[in-house]
């Protein structure tokens, strides 16, 4: 409480390192704002020159063409923005289950490198060495090939009960949304939070007496008895929607298109090469004291792993692993080139409905900085709470 | 690098629409290309019969004849062409910059791309129409069965649009599959992933020709679904240009309503008394001189590439690999719509 004096004012100095350093930074704001406003006006005015419209304008407006996927309903009378996010979603679909499915075959993959037996670590250097160093569009390509030249037409679809696989795509039969299902996902929800709580208290139990927790088993049947329990107060419904061939489309269930599945098999297959080098240079980093330590404390194989490994691993593991998120989600853009509607895709249609190829280009580009800006602000969070806390 | 390599391109040329100092000139055109020695002819990448480039890159087709009749009557020889092979998705961008001083890639004439994108179409070279064509065995004999259908399809067309307005007006539920690049759309199209493609009439009958295994395998059906005038387009801004191409091609037009051949036409300047011919081929009026090309711009294009009947005929007529019927686009005293205003 003695000292609440201000600090003491530096006297002002043209010469001060202070001063010097806002002006540099007032010139190179001015610089760049500066190119950008002659850039964008340049460009306004030959667009105008030219007789060329512009303008965002075109997005309320019917955009006028079909989509062959749509997630959420789309009917070529909706204006532009809808197809617009029609293509969003489709291009985030495949990223998120791309991401998803990466990760874990990643993962797989480079901890098998680490494996005692000779078969399994060979082969899951074979696949890295092989999935890495073919580009990415050539597989995207071979696994579209493979979709739509082996598998049979429509109707004689390869049947497993009500699973049907041909060049139409993989149709499933999927349960006829009803009160019955909400309350089901209500449960399961219920018994993630249960879940939740009984992982703090074993944890705590586990500091204070020693008794190993069981976090998988617990919580797992918590979640699936919550949700079978929703089930059944709903009335237990059982009505499914089968997918079945009218004419030349299926209807009923769920299908995922060549398209799609080419697109996910070629960017998992491709990212989860560079996944797994990631988690082996991970795992690699840990010191061996690190596990001699946790074998001689009586840990098995599989928890030292889990337990004392993989956690200090994930310091070196997640930051080159958002870079991959990333790459997965932009090269998911490559789908054009075998027919999928992603965001791309949809825009290359609207440049050429509309012919605003600029503002369309503005749009991609805004999308795709949003998209990988809210993934690494995602995966920084995941960093910060993975790093070591200094104590 | 299908796709990166289109992406750069159409993001050069934005950025090249973003930095280029001043627009054209009026008049400039003309001028640019007498300087240049030669035309930049903007064609499609591989379309038999309209444009397509032989293994030692020589180019053919309709379109292609277009513009080295253009390049003839310009510079007096219709091999000096500059080509620049563009897809559907860039062929605008291509006009809009400056990059080409003529599109003449069977591009369908409507009024959103007259109106606003900053080009003009100066007539119709193809009266086409879209059209569907599906395998013999699926036993389809009309678009109306398609009920439900995969159909592959080209982005950045027309035929998108015209697709969905089908499907809507019957009712048909069809699903479109989109690519980029006719190569992937037809390659889709034959491995069976879709029920149908559609394209335009002629672009069907070239695909039919040229890319199937056995061409009787495959049926185009009787419907089309759209009017599709493709001819070519230049940039709006230099009209000398612009009546430059759009009397070139009614010259060829003309030519053959008077009969005049790649092989008589020399015999036509030193003998011909009737006037119209003398008019066309420069040895009464110079109408070469009102559009700023020589007296002879005609005899130069008809050299080069023969009229619009011969030009039709080598590229895509019943005697050519493709086997296109003249139909609409028979002269209009022999029961088509080419007419042409008169050159005087």
């Amino acid at each position: 409480m003695a000292d609440r004096r201000p600090p003491k004012r530096q006297p002002f100095s043209w010469r001060s390192r202070a001063f010097r350093g806002v002006i540099y930074q007032i010139i190179a704001i001015v610089l760049i704002g500066g190119a950008i406003w002659y850039l964008a006006h340049n460009t306004l005015v030959n667009m105008a020159a030219r007789g060329i419209q512009s303008g965002f304008d075109f997005l309320s407006t019917t955009a006028g063409f079909d989509i062959g996927e749509t997630p959420i309903t789309y009917e070529s009378l909706d204006p532009y923005w809808r197809a617009f996010l029609i293509g969003l979603l489709n291009t985030l679909r495949v990223a998120v289950v791309g991401i998803f499915l990466s990760t874990i075959l990643g993962t797989l993959l480079g901890i098998g490198r680490f494996s005692h037996n000779a078969i399994v670590r060979g082969v899951c250097y074979a696949y890295v060495e092989l999935f890495r160093n073919v580009p990415v569009l050539l597989q995207l390509l071979m696994w579209y090939l493979l979709f739509t030249d082996i598998l049979p037409p429509a109707y004689e679809a390869i049947t497993l009960g009500d699973i049907r696989l041909s060049k139409n795509g993989l149709s499933i039969p999927v349960p006829v949304w009803g009160v019955g299902h909400a309350l089901a996902l209500a449960g399961a929800v219920a018994g993630g939070f249960a879940a939740w709580g009984y992982r703090r208290w074993a944890i705590r139990r586990f500091e204070a007496t020693g008794q190993v927790p069981k976090l998988f088993l617990v919580p797992l049947s918590l979640v699936v008895g919550g949700a079978v329990i929703g089930w059944l107060a709903g009335g237990a419904p059982m009505a499914m929607s089968v997918p079945v061939l009218d004419g030349f489309a299926l209807t009923g269930g769920m299908t995922a298109t060549p398209e799609f599945m080419a697109v996910l098999v070629g960017l998992v297959l491709y990212t989860s090469a560079f996944i797994a080098e990631t988690v082996r240079a991970g795992i690699a980093s840990v010191s061996r004291g690190q596990i001699e330590a946790a074998e001689s404390l009586g840990l098995s194989k599989g928890r030292a792993m889990r337990l004392v490994i993989l956690p200090q691993a994930l310091r070196v593991i997640i930051p080159p692993i958002t870079s991959q998120y990333l790459n997965l989600t932009k090269n998911s853009s490559l789908a054009v080139a075998i027919g999928y509607p992603d965001l791309v895709s949809i825009t290359n249609t609207a440049i050429n409905q509309t012919g605003r190829a600029v503002e369309c280009i503005a749009i991609i580009m805004a999308v795709y900085l949003t998209l990988s800006l809210t993934t690494s602000a995602i995966m920084n969070w995941y960093n910060k709470r993975a790093a070591i806390k200094e104590r | 690098m299908i796709k990166t390599s289109g992406r750069i391109l159409a993001g050069g040329l934005v950025a090249a629409a973003a930095l280029a100092s001043a627009p054209a000139h009026a008049g400039k055109t003309l001028d640019a290309i007498k300087s240049r020695g030669s035309v930049v002819c903007g064609v499609n990448t591989g379309l038999a019969g309209f444009s397509a480039a032989d293994s030692q890159g020589n180019w053919t087709g309709l379109d292609v004849d277009v513009c080295r009749a253009i390049a003839a009557a310009v510079l007096g020889d219709g091999n000096k062409v500059k080509w620049v092979p563009l897809t559907a998705q860039q062929r605008f961008t291509a006009l809009q910059s400056g990059e080409i001083d003529i599109l003449s890639r069977n591009t369908t004439w409507t009024l959103t791309r007259d109106a606003s994108l900053g080009m003009f179409f100066t007539g119709t070279t193809y009266y086409d129409g879209q059209g569907f064509m599906v395998p013999v065995k699926s036993k389809i004999t009309s678009a109306k069965q398609l009920k439900g259908a995969t159909v592959c399809v080209q982005s950045g067309t027309t035929t998108e649009k015209n697709l969905t307005d089908f499907s809507r007006a019957n009712n048909l539920n069809l699903k479109p599959v989109v690519f980029e690049k006719q190569e992937a759309a037809t390659g889709a199209y034959f491995s069976g992933r879709c029920i149908a493609f559609t394209t335009d009439a002629s672009g069907l009958a070239s695909v039919r020709n040229k890319e199937a295994k056995d061409p009787k395998e495959h049926l185009i059906l009787p419907e089309l679904i759209s009017k599709e005038p493709l001819g070519p387009s230049v940039r709006r801004g230099d009209d000398e240009w612009f009546s430059i191409v759009k009397w070139v091609v009614f010259g060829l037009i003309e030519a053959e309503e008077y009969d005049i051949t790649k092989a008589n036409v020399d015999k036509m300047v030193a003998e011909s008394k009737d006037p119209v011919v003398m008019r066309i081929v420069g040895t009464s009026e110079d109408t070469g001189k009102l559009l700023g090309l020589d007296k002879n711009w005609m005899v130069n294009a008809i050299k080069a590439t023969g009229n619009y009947g011969e030009i039709f005929e080598r590229n895509v007529g019943p005697k050519s690999a493709l086997g296109l019927p003249r139909g609409l686009n028979n002269l209009w005293n022999k029961g088509g719509i080419m007419y042409a205003p008169p050159v005087r």
